[in-house]
């Protein structure tokens, strides 16, 4: 297949992808595309998530449930020990009776404290600032998951087997929500978007930071949104809307 | 003198049979599925170099689709029993084998997948 016909079949999946799902509602593909084979993770983008909590519920866990099944994490039933990338919180205001619920995963700070205390160099933010464990230099310290101020990371405890061929993990090592870079350097979006977006929900979308024309772009530019602690000026990646 | 003799025609007589046994000894694996991205010599010298490299390109700077993988390894090598794939870390299975053979602990299947992935190695 030649460069040009495989592009104009990736545009012609694209305007496929724009799904009629309900009346009213349409699901559109993201416009991603994979990285050429070859080609290193570029700081041109910055890949992000804006997370819409007006029409997430307390009820609903498709995107924790989704996470666990992509990256193949066991449910021991240990809940202060089994891993977790991305975790619901329940937040209520006391003085309004206001109540809550939010996805919460590693933030994908662009200015990462778990990197920085790391004393191995692998805690590291990917050009793309997607911040990852290189798991293979990992010495299993724990610093960063005490300098993480969202509680993002989690350790493995015991022998693991039957992992996922796209993400490795052992005991002995810190892990933490890649925000599926291994479907976002195949061009696709993480497994938790995807997974709210079946529900019908669609509270969360996924994209470029960097390019002004992208979906989660133009809506930051156009509506309010915040970020979780952000007076600790650390620029995390995960955009909140109606907290 | 005549202890040395004994020896040396001992040695003479037993010379052949300890060839053939050597011959028939050392590692016996499963036949790979596909061809090898490199001679096989070379792969035997430098695999755990080509594999150290790409783990880091891959890995740090998010370099996909070279070809010293070792996703591409377990999905070539993994045999396959009454249609499930074998872990190629099982007993005289691909990368048991020669390790056991050589007394060489490899490290890459306390975290990395013994099995093809689903659908995409
Ligand atoms: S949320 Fe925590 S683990 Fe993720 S980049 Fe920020 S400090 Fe690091
Ligand atoms: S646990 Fe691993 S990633 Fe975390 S600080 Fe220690 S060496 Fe770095």
């Amino acid at each position: 297949m030649t460069q040009a016909s495989s592009r104009r079949d990736l545009l012609k999946g694209a305007v496929l992808g724009a799904v009629a799902i309900a009346p009213g509602l349409t699901l559109i593909a993201p416009a991603a595309q994979a990285r050429p084979a070859g080609s290193a993770a570029s700081a041109a983008n910055r890949w992000g998530l804006l997370i819409d909590t007006s029409k997430c519920d307390a009820g609903c866990t498709a995107c924790v449930d989704a996470c666990k099944t992509e990256m193949g994490l066991p449910a021991l039933d240990r809940p202060a020990t089994d891993a977790q990338y991305i975790r619901k919180v329940d937040v209520k205001d006391p003085k309004t009776g206001h109540q809550h619920s939010l996805p919460v995963m590693c933030q994908h700070c662009a200015k990462p404290p778990c990197v920085d205390v790391c004393p191995t160099g692998a805690s590291m933010k990917r050009a793309d600032g997607i911040v990852l464990v290189d798991r293979h230099i990992c010495i299993g310290c724990r610093y960063c998951m005490m300098a993480c101020p969202y509680k993002a990371r989690s350790f493995a405890h015991e022998d693991q087997s039957n992992q996922k061929a796209h993400n490795p993990r052992g005991k002995g090592c810190v892990e933490g929500c890649t925000l599926c870079v291994h479907r976002i350097d195949a061009g696709g979006r993480p497994a938790c978007v995807e997974a709210c977006a079946d529900t019908g929900r669609a509270a969360m979308i996924f994209g470029d930071l960097n390019d002004a024309n992208s979906e989660i772009s133009r809506r930051l530019s156009k509506q309010a949104s915040s970020r979780i602690r952000a007076d600790l000026g650390l620029d995390p990646a995960i955009r909140y809307q109606g907290i | 003198m005549g202890m040395r003799v004994v020896m040396l025609a001992l040695l003479l007589v037993l010379m052949p049979w300890q060839g053939a046994r050597a011959a028939e000894a050392g590692p016996q694996f499963p036949k790979a599925q596909g061809q090898c991205v490199e001679d096989a010599g070379t792969m035997r010298r430098h695999h755990f170099d080509f594999l150290k490299h790409q783990r880091d390109d891959t890995m740090r700077e998010g370099i996909r689709g070279a070809k010293h993988s070792l996703k591409d390894c377990v999905s070539c090598h993994a045999a396959h029993k009454d249609g499930k794939a074998v872990p190629v870390n099982a007993p005289g299975q691909f990368c048991a084998a020669c390790h056991d053979y050589a007394a060489v602990s490899v490290g890459c299947f306390t975290c990395h997948a013994t099995t093809p992935g689903e659908g995409k190695p």
